[in-house]
């Protein structure tokens, strides 16, 4: 992060706009300029569509715009214009990504390096427009890297990276950049933007490997693939995802060049002389940096570890962060009604199945549909951890947290 | 019109060697559609199903053009997106050539599940040719019923039994469903009828805008009748009436082929082992409501009325 008394070397060429978390997002869009956008809107996302229609109806990029009929169309219309040689991008929210899912798992599969803003909002039923991680967390296995945006500002910078980490010829995968729905979509904070030109740079041009527009080599994509050949190419696939592991960091010092932030796998908060530790995703890390600060003014020595990335998986990063904890409270915005905790909760408990230093681990479902999170919550959370600690055991593996009963 | 001479000169895109059945109206649908295209560059677009299954087992592929499989129901999406593309990069003066845009599915990928796809690609007006090669049930799967399969007939999810004579239902029309988008050209076709089909595949390739032809594509497997029989059953088809040869040209309705005496409806219907059970005793009305729907259909096409 921003280093006190150490501004962005490219300060002078930022402007701070007050913008919404779907405006920042349509505004890294506007930059990146990609050839084919095809979107459908649908709440909370809808402001990335309506922005960026805007700036196509303006003459302020040269995208060509599908306004399709669903988000089923969206994602195939992308593979499309991806597979022709087109930077494509598209965006969606919940029941919207749970339409074009068949075509999520195809755009993986296919290598097609489409950049896809998600604002995470709660599947149905009960419909509800708010924010949970229950969309993009079912989407963990379709194959797409999955970035996720505490505040407008890493949406924008993250959408930014999207790009290259997509388009890197080791990777050749598309990426979801995950914010709230709402909290962070819908609310207005100061975002610096790059000068156009700086991120015109840093994206550069991109030359597709084989695209089907090349008349003259022709190529057959999405070909029958059975016994003798399907699991050679999904092999392939884990390599392109373990690929991302190395590319990642590479992408991001080059971003730190140019922003002077260092956005790795894993954020790490007041972690360095921490005993007891959350880890959470998104929006609910601003929320939990504050309870930070305040338990560390009575002496509470408790930290954050934010995950920026769960696909892929950085468990390395993770356990080496978190192995010095007494205790760790997962934080998981989503339900897998697996009767054994949330998604993030169970890959970091996993992970530390082999590790010499394991902390007590705890997991704390919350927040579905919207519910708010507030400092009080939080505080409990640690409070818990503290007891833990003093007891040497988790009485409750997977606890719910803000629920009526 | 074609020039038989000149469509000779036509380079073959769908090479032979592929694992289509013997007799498969499919692929000579696709064999005359392509010769529509003149020697222009095509990127194909196909839609699951037989067409597409038989066509590109990994490693091999029978398209020396670029070809796209992506889902079931979406070959009209995602050549959408492949045309958007060439729009994109012909802009920016990445793309210099001049390609046409082909969309293809069957009647399951067209009439029923794809269905939306192709309405948003008509509505949005992508310059590209979707063609439904039509057998008139799920053939890839193992002949279910769809959307297109006709009255009467027989499929594995709507059989022939002891209370049931087979599917209940007319077909929907997709071809008057398409033409209500109002695109620059919509045509039915036959591949019996190889210089209409070319002609029209022209004209759909020159449109300015989306065109749509919907060619009844005989399925030996699933009608069943003797693979070799292909073409007489497709002719049948249009002698009886049964599927008319027409285009709507900017709005202009004009029936291509007219049959001089149109055969009686059970002509076509005898030909093929899905309407055997028709001509058990009891089951004459149903063969008499075929015959009033087709009497019903020209009635209309001859007073220029599609629907």
């Amino acid at each position: 992060m921003l280093e006190a008394g150490k501004d962005m070397l490219e300060t002078e060429k930022c402007v701070v706009k007050a913008i919404t978390g779907d405006q920042a997002a349509a505004e890294a869009m506007r930059q990146i300029n990609p050839d084919v956008v095809a979107a459908y809107p649908i709440t909370p996302q809808t402001e990335i569509v309506m922005t960026y229609s805007q700036f196509v109806a303006n003459g302020l990029v040269d995208t060509e715009f599908i306004p399709v009929e669903s988000e089923h169309s969206a994602m195939s219309a992308c593979v499309g214009a991806a597979a022709a040689g087109a930077r494509t991008m598209t965006a969606t929210s919940a029941n919207g990504l749970a339409l074009m899912w068949e075509i999520v798992y195809i755009a993986a599969s296919t290598r097609l390096p489409i950049v896809m803003p998600l604002v995470n909002r709660a599947l149905s039923a009960p419909i509800n427009i708010h924010c949970d991680h229950s969309d993009s967390m079912g989407a963990r296995d379709s194959g797409w890297i999955q970035m996720y945006c505490e505040n407008a500002q890493e949406v924008y910078e993250s959408i930014i990276m999207a790009v290259r980490i997509a388009e890197h010829p080791d990777v050749l995968l598309p990426v979801m950049v995950c914010q709230d729905g709402f909290i962070t979509s819908h609310a207005v904070e100061g975002v610096r933007i790059f000068e156009d030109r700086i991120v015109k740079d840093f994206i550069g041009s991109y030359k597709a490997l084989f695209p089907l527009l090349d008349v003259e080599k022709p190529v057959t994509y999405g070909p029958l693939d059975l016994q003798d050949y399907y699991f050679e190419h999904k092999r392939q696939q884990s390599e392109a995802i373990k690929n991302a592991i190395r590319v990642i960091p590479e992408i991001a010092a080059e971003f730190e060049k140019i922003s002077n932030k260092n956005y790795g796998f894993i954020e790490e908060y007041q972690m360095e002389d921490a005993e007891i530790a959350i880890l959470a995703l998104n929006s609910t890390c601003g929320t939990t940096k504050a309870v930070v600060d305040k338990l560390r003014g009575n002496g509470v020595k408790a930290g954050l570890l934010k995950l920026r990335f769960f696909r892929p998986f950085p468990a390395e990063k993770i356990i080496s962060s978190l192995s010095k904890m007494k205790a760790v409270a997962i934080l998981d915005r989503s339900e897998s009604f697996s009767n054994c905790g949330g998604p993030v909760f169970n890959e970091v408990r996993s992970a530390f199945y082999e590790s010499e230093n394991t902390p007590l681990i705890t997991n704390y479902i919350y927040g579905l549909g919207g519910r708010d999170i507030n400092t009080f919550q939080i505080e409990s959370v640690y409070n818990n951890l503290l007891e833990i600690v003093k007891q040497n055991k988790v009485k409750n593996l997977v606890n719910y947290l803000g629920v009526r009963g | 019109m074609a020039n038989l001479k000149q469509l000779s000169q036509i380079p073959e895109r769908l090479s032979g060697g592929h694992r289509l059945c013997a007799g498969c109206g499919a692929s000579i649908a696709l064999r005359q559609v392509l010769l529509g295209a003149g020697n222009s560059p095509v990127v194909i677009g196909s839609a699951t199903g037989c067409l597409e299954v038989a066509t590109t087992i990994y490693p091999y592929t029978a398209w020396k053009v670029p070809f796209i499989h992506n889902a079931f129901e979406n070959s009209a999406a995602t050549i959408s997106g492949v045309e958007t593309a060439y729009r994109a990069l012909k802009k920016k003066g990445k793309i210099d050539k001049e390609i046409k845009f082909l969309a293809v599915g069957g009647d399951g990928g067209t009439y029923d599940i794809g269905l939306q796809s192709l309405s948003g690609v008509l509505e949005r007006g992508h310059r590209m040719v979707y063609v439904c090669y039509d057998n008139e049930a799920y053939m890839n799967t193992g002949i279910q019923r769809s959307g297109a399969t006709p009255r009467g007939a027989s499929t594995t999810t709507a059989p022939a039994g002891e209370v049931r004579p087979g599917k209940m239902e007319f077909r929907k029309d997709l071809t008057a469903i398409c033409a209500a988008h109002h695109i620059p050209y919509v045509a039915q076709a036959n591949i019996s009828y190889w210089n209409d089909l070319v002609t029209k595949a022209q004209k759909a390739f020159a449109a300015e805008g989306p065109a749509f032809l919907n060619i009844l594509a005989p399925c030996p497997r699933g009608w069943r009748f003797p693979g070799e029989d292909t073409i007489e059953i497709g002719k049948l088809a249009v002698e009886t009436g049964f599927w008319p040869l027409y285009e709507i040209e900017n709005g202009a309705l004009k029936v291509t082929y007219k049959p001089r005496n149109r055969k009686p409806v059970v002509d076509w219907l005898k030909a093929q082992g899905r309407y055997k059970h028709l001509f058990k005793p009891g089951n004459e009305a149903i063969i008499e409501a075929i015959q009033e729907n087709v009497n019903k259909i020209w009635e209309k096409l001859e007073k220029g009325i599609l629907i």
